[in-house]
């Protein structure tokens, strides 16, 4: 690893700070004039104004569609002797009574854990990035990360529907039909995602800036 | 030759010359790092410049295999069932098309999208864009649109996701019918390792640099 040479003489300088806007599609900066990035053509702000209302919007969306998608059943399972739906914590402890512990957990971990885990930790980002937070910024910049990654590691469960659904097609001996909590739960997952990718990252950092220059501030006046 | 908006800042250093950290907006010197190496950001620790030894070869190779390895992929069976005589096979577009009455036939699309049009629409683009810069030619057409939006249906091609996938939805029906392996199903996870090799070969910052000429 090789770190970089800071720009300017002072300790740590943001594009910002310097009078310039980056682009966040290819890291190249430009003075602000510029709307758009001449490089790769994406579209320039400094800091994205309405980031915070976009991810609040898309983070109700997700709820609202999460709620309906635990209540109703995701999979309906026919055989030759009875027909049952399936919620998906009905379907998780279903195959822990047939002894699939990991399986069930892989499931609950998936579908119930990552999902209020990631509606939990992109409320406190919104929260903090606006507030401020005592939290280290670089752990809440690694929260981000964790939530960017795992976020649409969620879909699987709606993959599974699909396969299962596909191939367990065997007339009156067994058949799988995906149930209506497969279509709100993948919509739950996208607009999930949407709202993580409206986060402007960069407002973590400069709120932290800002404290400290408030505090130096306050230092000066008292003194 | 002409430089278009390339004015010094109160840096003293062409705009250039210079790198925003795109998660946290620190100012860098841009320098490249000696092949293998990274250099990230001294804040937030996002790795800001990766580049590898004759990556663009590489990456087009693998590109073309997993273009050939999606198509195939789609038309092979993926996954066989059996119970009681009876039997069933699935193909990738089956998997799609289970969600057909009403609104499910939007999921149906959209798992469609994610799990083959994406990915290969991605593959394209990436393609598109490297061929002409690794054989040190001038970048095609719209080339910077086009990696930009590669870039961005990264997060939506879901082939690696829809692979795990498979796994569980195996370990679901083990106790209702026998299952077997279509042809398609070790495609598909050649693919999925070629897909995260890829990724990890691939440069954002160098491909940009390569892409960016002059304006004649
Ligand atoms: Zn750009
Ligand atoms: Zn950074």
């Amino acid at each position: 690893m090789v770190g970089m040479e800071i720009a300017g003489n002072t300790p740590r300088l943001t594009a910002r700070e310097a009078g310039l806007v980056a682009c966040r599609s290819c890291a190249r900066v430009w003075t602000p004039d510029h709307a758009r990035c001449g490089r790769c053509g994406a579209r320039l702000q400094s800091r994205d104004p309405g980031s915070l209302q976009r991810v609040w919007a898309w983070w109700i969306a997700g709820l609202t569609c999460y709620v309906p998608a635990n209540l109703y059943p995701m999979l309906i399972t026919d055989t030759l002797l009875h027909e049952s739906a399936n919620t998906i914590v009905g379907g998780a402890v279903e195959i822990a009574s047939h002894g699939s512990y990991g399986i069930a957990a892989i499931i609950l971990i998936a579908s119930v854990l990552i999902p209020v885990g990631k509606f939990l930790a992109i409320a406190f980002l919104a929260i903090t990035a606006r507030h401020g937070s005592r939290v280290d910024p670089g752990k809440r910049q690694h929260l981000y990360e964790i939530v960017e990654f795992i976020g649409r590691w969620s879909m699987i469960d709606v993959f599974v529907v699909a396969i299962l659904s596909a191939l367990v097609q065997l007339s009156s001996v067994a058949s799988i039909h995906p149930g209506s909590a497969a279509l709100t739960f993948a919509l739950s997952v996208i607009f999930t995602m949407l709202s993580a990718q409206s986060f402007d990252s960069r407002l973590i950092w400069d709120d932290v800036r800002a404290r400290r220059i408030a505090a130096r501030h306050r230092k000066d006046v008292s003194a | 030759m002409t430089h278009v908006h390339t004015g010094t800042t109160a840096l003293g250093r062409p705009l250039e010359d210079l790198i925003a950290c795109p998660s946290c907006d620190a100012l860098y010197v841009a320098r490249v790092p000696e092949t293998g190496g990274r250099a990230v950001c001294d804040r937030c620790h996002t790795v800001l410049i990766a580049p590898k030894r004759r990556a663009g070869l590489r990456i087009i190779a693998l590109t073309l295999a997993v273009l050939i390895l999606v198509i195939a992929a789609v038309f092979f069976p993926f996954l066989e069932i059996h119970r009681l005589g009876l039997g069933n096979r699935a193909s990738l577009i089956d998997t799609a098309t289970a969600f057909s009455s009403g609104p499910m036939a939007l999921l149906g699309l959209g798992t469609l999208a994610m799990i083959v049009v994406l990915p290969l629409i991605r593959m394209l683009l990436i393609l598109y864009v490297l061929t002409p810069v690794v054989f040190d030619r001038a970048p095609w057409p719209q080339a910077r649109r086009l990696f930009r939006w590669s870039q961005q249906l990264k997060p939506w091609a879901m082939a690696e996701i829809f692979a795990i996938g498979c796994a569980v939805a195996l370990v679901k029906v083990s106790d209702l019918a026998q299952i077997g392996f279509g042809p398609a199903f070790w495609m598909f996870s050649v693919l999925v390792v070629i897909v995260l090799f890829n990724d990890n070969y691939l440069c954002t910052w160098s491909v940009w640099k390569s892409l960016e000429t002059p304006r004649d």
